[in-house]
């Protein structure tokens, strides 16, 4: 169909090749999540959510394109500054739960007693439900914004400590690392050397791939009424709001918000799943 | 064959009891480094003399060294007594057990049915590989997966309790009845909505998987010796793949049990059901440390119990882990 548009520039990507259009996704996905993550602090929260009750629980208009709440105010921009909050928040619990991870995963590979307490410590993580273990840290920390974050922090590093582990041990069986315990390189430098440049890109996977985890559980827990306090824009608090208006039947209070939310998740999924393309070519054409 | 039950048991009840153990204390660690003082939760500000409020605190622990106090709660513990429930005022296995019930039903309900619908679902889309039907079922499974259980929840609210107005909303029992008088008609009629959103979320990983390993089996020498003796269609699937991948479904559907009482938590708290997952809310938020605590313990054993019918299944159920282990003794 477009044989003869060969060079016609908005149809590159048509013609482009695989390793391209992955970037290419990679790049548009990574650009939306940010510029919804940066407008946090570009929008002021107190003149942008002025309530105004003469235009409350207005349906979907093109003025409100996601309709208005109980109090007026737009539930579009309420629903971005919830996601920036929500990204932010994925954000930082990644990061805790990654580190938590790799020192697991490499103490792991000190000794056989260092494995059995990581096994153990996987083990008692994974034996609890998941909500369950945030509220109960979200708690220990006294609650609030930090405890919600902590909870969600603390708890999302099991599934790459697993995986790092695992691969760990398979990597600590090959010919080149018995060579260097032979030459006598000390057990840092060969994780450094070594381990370290054959697990870093399930690190970014993982870590990537994490973010919609934590995001949720995010949403979850302040949906139950954890943490987050009520006059922030949490999406969880969000919706925990509308569920007391949906009987008056405005749905879009709920729907959008939601919406949004399984939107943002998905879009970490695509890159996740694309990175890990473009990190292991050799599994991405079966 | 016997030697091997009575290790796989040995094994099994010392996991059992060291993980208990090991629930117990890092949870009692957690609730005890928050800064709730059980105390004052206790009174809910109501003015005590100081004599009193001493004994409550002698009660309660409060100034103890942990250790003391763990050692304390074990004890009970091993009684079986979980303590008091700071807003219910009886005894916390007893707030479990009510409450247990009405979860049960309802995460057994849409565990059952999830698991039917999700099975029938992977095989479909498994047989009909790259087809349109294949393809809606990932899509449905991807975006499933992916969408918050709670948010589901207030969907099939708005779309069933409101619009269409067919089910009640929220409320465990209707206004005005008390909570031992109502049907059991009325109890179902809040039972559907709260099942059909469990299942619906549930399907999904159970779908995905069982897809997966059809497409798998399918590709498989044997399946392509039975397509050149002439079988084909669904006589194909029953004869040569169904037996192969019912039982990892069935596994699958049984270690995730932890994700399906995270599921009820939520979908209790929107639909308002009486549930464990609400009561863990109402601890939580709260600050009823002991009903806490009860509920985390209860809930570690029911994942437990997931894990080890799991096990069960993959040790002693298939046949092929059967075999193996007769050529390795």
């Amino acid at each position: 169909m477009f044989k003869n548009k060969k060079n016609n520039k908005p149809w590159f990507l048509y013609h482009a090749n695989l390793r391209v259009k992955t970037l290419f996704i990679i790049i548009v996905a990574s650009l939306i999540l940010i510029s919804i993550f940066l407008s946090n602090f570009f929008i002021n929260p107190n003149t942008a959510l002025t309530t105004d009750f003469s235009n409350i629980n207005q349906a979907p208009s093109f003025e409100h394109i996601f309709g208005t709440d109980w109090m007026g105010r737009d539930m579009f921009v309420r629903t971005i500054l919830g996601l920036g909050i929500s990204i932010g928040v994925g954000a930082f619990a990644s990061v805790i739960s990654t580190i938590i991870a790799i020192i697991l995963g490499s103490l792991s590979s000190v000794n056989s007693v260092a494995d059995e307490f990581v096994a153990s410590v996987i083990d008692l993580f994974g034996s609890i439900p998941h909500i369950l273990l945030i509220i109960l840290i979200s708690i220990s920390c006294g609650g609030g914004f930090y405890g919600v974050i902590l909870g969600v922090g603390l708890t999302h590093w099991t599934p790459l400590a697993r995986v790092l582990r695992a691969e760990i041990k398979k990597i600590k069986t090959t010919e080149f690392i018995k060579l260097s315990e032979q030459l006598g390189k000390s057990k840092w430098w060969i994780i450094k050397k070594h381990i370290f440049p054959l697990v870093i890109s399930q690190i970014i996977v993982g870590v990537i791939l994490m973010f919609p985890h934590a995001i949720m559980h995010e949403a979850s827990i302040s949906f139950l009424g954890f943490g987050l306090s009520p006059h922030e824009p949490a999406i969880g608090i969000i919706l925990a709001e509308a569920m007391g208006y949906l009987s008056t039947g405005a749905w879009w209070l709920a729907f959008y918000p939601g919406l949004s939310l399984l939107f943002i998740v998905l879009l970490f999924d695509l890159i996740g799943e694309n990175v890990h393309k473009l990190l292991n070519p050799q599994t991405t054409n079966t | 064959m016997n030697k091997k039950v009575l290790y796989f048991i040995r094994n099994k009840t010392i996991h059992f009891i060291l993980l208990m153990i090991a629930v117990a204390i890092f949870n009692f660690i957690l609730i005890d480094l928050s800064p709730i003082d059980p105390v004052n939760i206790y009174l809910q500000q109501s003015s005590v003399s100081e004599a009193q409020r001493a004994a409550l605190e002698q009660y309660w622990g409060v100034g103890q060294p942990i250790t003391t106090k763990i050692w304390n709660w074990l004890i009970n513990l091993l009684q079986g007594n979980l303590g008091t429930s700071l807003i219910y005022r009886v005894p916390v296995s007893q707030v479990i057990i009510e409450k247990f019930e009405a979860s049960v039903v309802l995460m057994l309900l849409s565990w059952l049915i999830s698991g039917l619908i999700g099975f029938f679902l992977g095989v479909v889309a498994g047989k009909n590989r790259d087809s349109w039907i294949d393809k809606i079922i990932k899509i449905y499974c991807y975006i499933l997966q992916s969408a918050p259980s709670f948010w589901i929840g207030l969907l099939i609210l708005i779309i069933f309790g409101v619009e269409l107005g067919w089910f009640p909303i929220g409320l465990g029992v209707p206004i005005g009845t008390m909570e031992s008088n109502v049907t059991i008609w009325q109890w179902l009629a809040r039972l559907v909505l709260p099942v059909l959103t469990l299942s619906l979320v549930g399907v999904a990983p159970i779908a995905m998987y069982t897809r997966n390993e059809l497409v798998e089996v399918l590709s498989s020498d044997y399946v392509l010796f039975a397509k050149a003796r002439g079988e084909f269609g669904w006589p194909l699937i029953e004869r040569q793949a169904l037996r192969n991948i019912l039982l990892p479904a069935l596994t699958l559907q049984f270690l995730s049990f932890s994700e399906l009482f995270g599921g009820a938590v939520l979908v209790e708290q929107v639909f308002s059901y009486p549930g464990i997952g609400q009561t863990a809310v109402a601890a939580g938020l709260q600050s009823d440390v002991p009903l806490l605590l009860g509920i985390v313990l209860v809930s570690a054993v029911f994942v437990f119990v997931g894990n080890l019918i799991a096990d069960i299944l993959y040790y002693f159920v298939d046949p092929r882990t059967k075999e193996n282990e007769s050529f390795d003794v």
